[in-house]
């Protein structure tokens, strides 16, 4: 396996973007930020990919004309993935593997608040016997936090706990949509709102965009002092019925973990992708991880949750935890469909060792 | 003003569905008034039945029916409903593990507060007035007033336990009621979304409320963009610097539109063409009127024809149409590099 | 350096070993969308003699989700497609999506990340209308465009004009289609009276294209196992992966050639070198084109590098596209006689990987041992191809 290193991140959150849903707007400047940050130019970019949905913008073919933001005369090698971007940094991974190339900017955008966010969302399940009934994603969410709940795996003290801590991180992220933590019993003096969440439990609605740049061996030693390496990165999926499966659990987040040669023992930050506060709680059982991991330092998806960078932007706010010097072993999770469906996991080191990925 | 422009966008469209065979056995047993599972390899009741079998990947074969009443697994509030779903007041969305099956299935619970709903209540189903093969047929799940629940005295069914039995899926039916398997179904997929133009783009449509056609320069390559773009193509940088235009131009290439298709405004045949504006680098869309269709030639020479002052808005069609100008045709050279 | 076209590394070996498509028609409403995916995949899987537990990634690719109305299907669709506890990708590249999805499946095989891949893609377009799905107005705007055709038969009259070519040039590659479409049971038309006569007497719709020279909408799906080089050296006659390329470009840009992309220059370019290949018209013997309207067959074959530009419409005037001609093309049928979009670039991977395979049946060219399949997507602005060879490559 190739060594292959996070060494750009930009990203812009906003709980309401007034601009066209292709976001080609936010781009532009994200993508100068990258060059910024690595000494790059999109000419020393081999590969592109995002991660966009047609049904977040309400047209076909939403992502066609994001391109643009890239600057595609002379054309470019590019793929688009119609999932979290995260696995768009996936897909460019396993690009350099093979390779052919040896750099990758990764970028994905959303505008959420152009639709009904949890509505919009209720088609993505199955379209015979689920949508028509239109369970909104908070609904879903719902369910999976009372099975725990039940079950004695947490509880809503446990919940408001990673609320208040999210939003009290969050004050330091300028990103941050939702930030400004209290206390956990001012929080749980809060009213319900969807029986068992209250609103500080569901992430807020959020528009935004995000790249990184991932750069291999020595283009990434030229374009950053202290790359986030890959060392291992896989991902899995679950099934969808929510009948099926044991809600409490996430299987395909354990999977991949799993898939990860080098494990995840000894990551000392982890960015989780939970949109929902009891999610984080789940991840960390199924992550296996420590009690002395620092989760979520940036704020994490309660602060602000951005449709199809919301994954892409954990890996980012991993990688800089490498980048600053301030931990050496860092976890990137992401998320994607009904309560933690599918699942991916990028673990990255301040040194370069064995790499493992996918699940052989 | 806001710094964009914005309207509002409706994607509507009732999917026709077909079913395939497991589902089939499903919806229809609901149009019948019946719960359809299915038993997997691995031991379980499962409904709705999945299409294939978790462990073996075969299409399932095994059905059973199962109880219309059951037991509360999870449950979540819905204090806010979104259009389309089983009620447009608050309820629960509930799991309920029906008796017979061995997991749960999602359905809405009609309970006016989240005090009358617990973990491990007993609900049952409460069928739609007419059914005709959806998930729908299931109007809801209802709490079961047992016999040993404090209540007015109207006796539910109770919990029947029966015997797991056979599903066996027959032609028979009350009078009136549609026969015949359930192959297709129609799901409505109705969604409004609030569209923005870009700033680029709004400065665009707004100057057309000035009967004005405003292109913007490209600051690396110079090139004119009619509308302008948040990136140009080339350089990936916003265009900047305004270019009026003029409502002038020729038309590159065209093609004439014979066909009619749902949610066509314009009455064929008509002529679609790129219109080259002078002054811009890029042609743009639109449409050629006021000459016979089979008149129009690349290189044609055309003007904008403007709709009343009072009728125009922010919109690219405050130009009902171009029109010849009857000028010489263009020489192919001075726009063969637009093609 | 350049990030793009390095040409001194060496990729893990990998090769088409099982290939499975449905019978594309108008309306499947025997099936589910599941169903659907499941009649390809079985039949890949069948074809490659492996059972579902010995793939171990899934790729879905598929156009626009507005066909059917369901948001990224490939999730609900896990369980059914037995991608439950192993990586599931969906790609979206527009049109070329099928293409790019066995591209995707196939860098995960030659990045060593993953042993057999499966790649699936589908569309159930009979759910909606397609031109309603793609036409969805856009406010502030003139709804000008009708469709797919409305926006190609522009750029179809700019190529005639430039090139020359004789009016009737689109007739023949439609006639030339339809007749081999009957020699594929899998083909939606099966229209044996269909000659250049014919296509030249049906409507005009988007003038200059008529009706015969448009492809079907049909519901469809295509799956393919990738297999590593261990896997591959045991199947019976593995199609192996010679080059595999993807380029895009903008879709309106000042002065970009539409008739004639830089994009699908550049990677047939590409293409041509990975593959070894110096003249593709003598090297390659049997070409699956995306070819939705009649008229890009000679524009393809100029934008491929198989003839000079300009020149295309000879190679098809002269017969030379036909399946006994010196570039059998779209010996399928190709997209204008079956077209389930999403899955039409996947059959035109999975339809050359037969060819070098010996296995495509009465349209079979004899002894092909290089194929090439070719997708494209947008405003002409996407592409994806591969080179697929009966022999393992070498160097």
């Amino acid at each position: 396996m190739r060594d292959v290193a996070v060494v750009g991140f930009a990203q812009r959150q906003m709980s309401e973007f007034d601009g066209s849903p292709t976001c080609v707007e936010l781009l532009v400047p994200i993508f100068a930020e990258c060059y910024e940050q690595t000494g790059f130019t999109r000419k020393d970019i081999g590969f592109w990919c995002s991660g966009s949905s047609d049904y977040l913008a309400g047209r076909s073919f939403s992502f066609v004309s994001a391109v643009d933001a890239i600057g595609v005369i002379p054309p470019v090698n590019e793929s688009h993935v119609e999932m979290d971007a995260a696995w768009a940094l996936y897909e460019a991974w396993v690009k350099i593997q093979t390779g052919e190339i040896d750099t990758a900017l990764v970028y994905g955008f959303g505008k959420a608040s152009a639709g009904v966010l949890r509505r919009t969302l209720a088609l993505q399940l199955d379209p015979y016997a689920m949508t028509p009934l239109w369970p909104d994603t908070v609904s879903l969410a719902g369910l999976q936090a009372r099975a725990g709940i039940d079950a004695g795996l947490w509880d809503e003290r446990a919940m408001a706990e990673v609320a208040n801590r999210s939003l009290t991180d969050a004050e330091k992220n300028q990103y941050a949509v939702r930030k400004g933590g209290s206390s956990v019993e001012e929080l749980l003096a809060r009213p319900m709102y969807a029986d068992p969440l209250r609103k500080h439990d569901i992430s807020p609605v959020t528009d935004g965009a995000a790249a990184i740049v991932l750069a291999a061996g020595d283009r990434a030693r030229d374009a950053s002092d202290r790359p986030a390496w890959i060392s291992g990165i896989a991902h899995n999926v679950d099934p969808i019925s929510m009948g099926s499966r044991d809600l409490t659990r996430a299987p395909s987040a354990a999977a991949a973990a799993g898939a990860v040669g080098t494990g995840l023992d000894g990551v000392e930050v982890a960015e989780l992708h939970a949109p929902f506060s009891h999610q984080e709680l789940l991840l960390r059982e199924e992550l296996g991880l420590a009690d002395d991991v620092a989760v979520n330092p940036s704020g994490g998806p309660l602060a602000g949750n951005p449709m199809f960078t919301g994954g892409l932007i954990r890996i980012g706010e991993a990688a800089r935890r490498i980048w600053d010097g301030s931990a050496t072993k860092v976890l990137g999770h992401a998320t994607s469909g009904p309560a933690l469906q599918q699942n991916l996991v990028c673990v990255m080191d301040a040194s370069t060792g064995s790499t493992t990925g996918g699940a052989r | 003003m806001s710094r964009t422009l914005q309207a509002p966008v409706t994607v509507s469209f009732d999917y026709t569905r077909s079913v395939g065979p497991v589902l089939g056995r499903f919806l229809t047993g609901l149009r019948e008034g019946r719960l359809v599972a299915a038993r997997t390899s691995d031991g379980r009741v499962v409904i709705p039945p999945p299409e294939f079998d978790p462990v073996t990947h075969l299409e399932t074969d095994d059905f059973v029916e199962v109880s219309p009443t059951g037991v509360v697994t999870s449950w979540s509030w819905v204090p806010e409903p979104v259009a389309g779903q089983p009620f447009d007041r608050p309820f629960a969305f509930a799991l309920v593990e029906l008796d017979g099956a061995t997991v749960p299935m999602l359905h809405a619970l009609d309970v006016s507060s989240p005090d009358e709903v617990s973990t491990g209540m007993l609900v049952q189903v409460r069928w739609a007035e007419e059914r005709s093969g959806l998930i729908t047929d299931i109007a809801c799940f209802e709490p079961v007033a047992g016999p040993d629940e404090v209540g007015d005295g109207v006796s539910g069914p109770g919990r029947a336990r029966p015997e797991l039995r056979d599903e066996a899926p027959t032609e028979q039916s009350r009078p009136g009621e549609a026969t015949g398997e359930i192959t297709t179904i129609i799901t409505p997929v109705s969604l409004d979304y609030l569209y923005a133009a870009s700033p680029e783009e709004s400065a665009f449509y707004r100057g057309l409320l000035e009967g004005r056609i405003l292109g913007q320069r490209c600051p690396t390559c110079h090139k004119v963009y009619v509308p302008p773009r948040s990136a140009c193509p080339v350089d990936g940088v916003a265009t900047t610097d305004e270019v009026e235009l003029s409502d002038k131009g020729t038309v590159t290439t065209f093609c004439i539109v014979n066909v009619p298709f749902l949610g066509q405004k314009i009455t064929p045949p008509y002529v679609s063409a790129y219109v080259l504006l002078d002054g811009a680098d890029i042609a743009f869309l639109h449409l050629i009127l006021d000459v016979p269709a089979e008149e129009v030639r690349m290189g044609m020479r055309v003007e904008a024809v403007w709709k009343p002052r009072d009728e125009w808005g922010t919109t690219i069609e405050n130009i009902s149409h171009f029109r010849p100008t009857g000028e010489p045709d263009a020489d192919y050279d001075t726009y063969k590099q637009h093609l | 350096m350049s990030g793009l076209d390095r040409l001194d590394h060496r990729k893990n070996l990998a090769a088409v070993i099982g290939v499975g498509q449905t019978h594309h028609r108008a309306k499947r409403e025997d099936v589910s969308m599941a169903g659907l995916c499941r009649e390809a995949m079985d039949r890949a899987l069948a074809d490659a003699n492996l059972g579902r537990d010995d793939i171990d990634a899934i790729v879905v690719g598929k156009a626009p989700d507005l066909f059917e109305g369901v948001r990224l299907p490939a999730r609900y669709l896990a369980e059914a497609l037995g991608a439950v506890g192993k990586p599931l990708l969906r790609v979206h590249t527009a049109g070329s999506v099928g293409g790019s999805t066995a591209r995707v499946g196939a860098s995960l095989v030659q990045a060593g990340v993953h042993t057999r891949g499966l790649t699936v893609a589908f569309v159930k377009q009979s759910a909606s209308i397609a031109m309603w799905a793609l036409s969805v107005p856009v406010p502030f705007n003139m709804p000008v465009h009708a469709g797919a055709g409305g926006y190609f038969a522009p750029h179809v009259r700019s190529y005639i004009r430039r090139s020359g070519a004789p009016t009737h040039v689109g007739a023949i590659v439609a006639a030339k289609d339809r007749q081999n479409a009957l020699k594929n049971p899998y083909a939606h038309l099966q229209n044996k009276d269909t000659t250049v006569e014919s296509v030249l007497a049906s409507q005009m719709l988007w003038d200059p294209i008529r009706y015969d020279e448009t492809c079907p909408s049909s519901d469809g799906a295509c799956a393919l196992v990738i297999a590593d080089e261990d896997t591959a050296r045991s199947a019976t006659s593995p199609a192996w992966i010679h080059g595999q390329v993807m380029r895009s470009e903008a879709t309106s840009a000042a002065e970009r050639d539409q008739v004639n992309p830089q994009a699908g220059r550049d990677a047939a370019a590409y293409l041509w070198k990975q593959a070894g290949i110096t003249n593709p018209l003598e090297e390659i013997d049997a070409a699956e084109i995306y070819v939705p309207f009649s008229w890009f067959e000679p524009m393809w074959l100029e934008n491929l590098g198989f003839t000079p530009e300009g020149e295309g419409w000879r190679l098809t005037e002269s017969g030379g596209t036909a399946m006994d001609g010196v570039l059998p093309v779209n010996c399928s049928g190709g997209v204008l006689s079956s077209n389930p979009i999403g899955a039409s670039g996947m059959l035109r991977f999975a339809e050359a990987a037969l060819q070098v395979r010996g296995q495509a049946g009465e349209h079979q060219v004899d002894g092909a041992r290089r194929a090439l399949g070719h997708a494209y997507g947008g405003g002409s602005q996407f592409f994806a191809m591969w080179v697929v060879g009966s022999e393992r490559p070498t160097g």
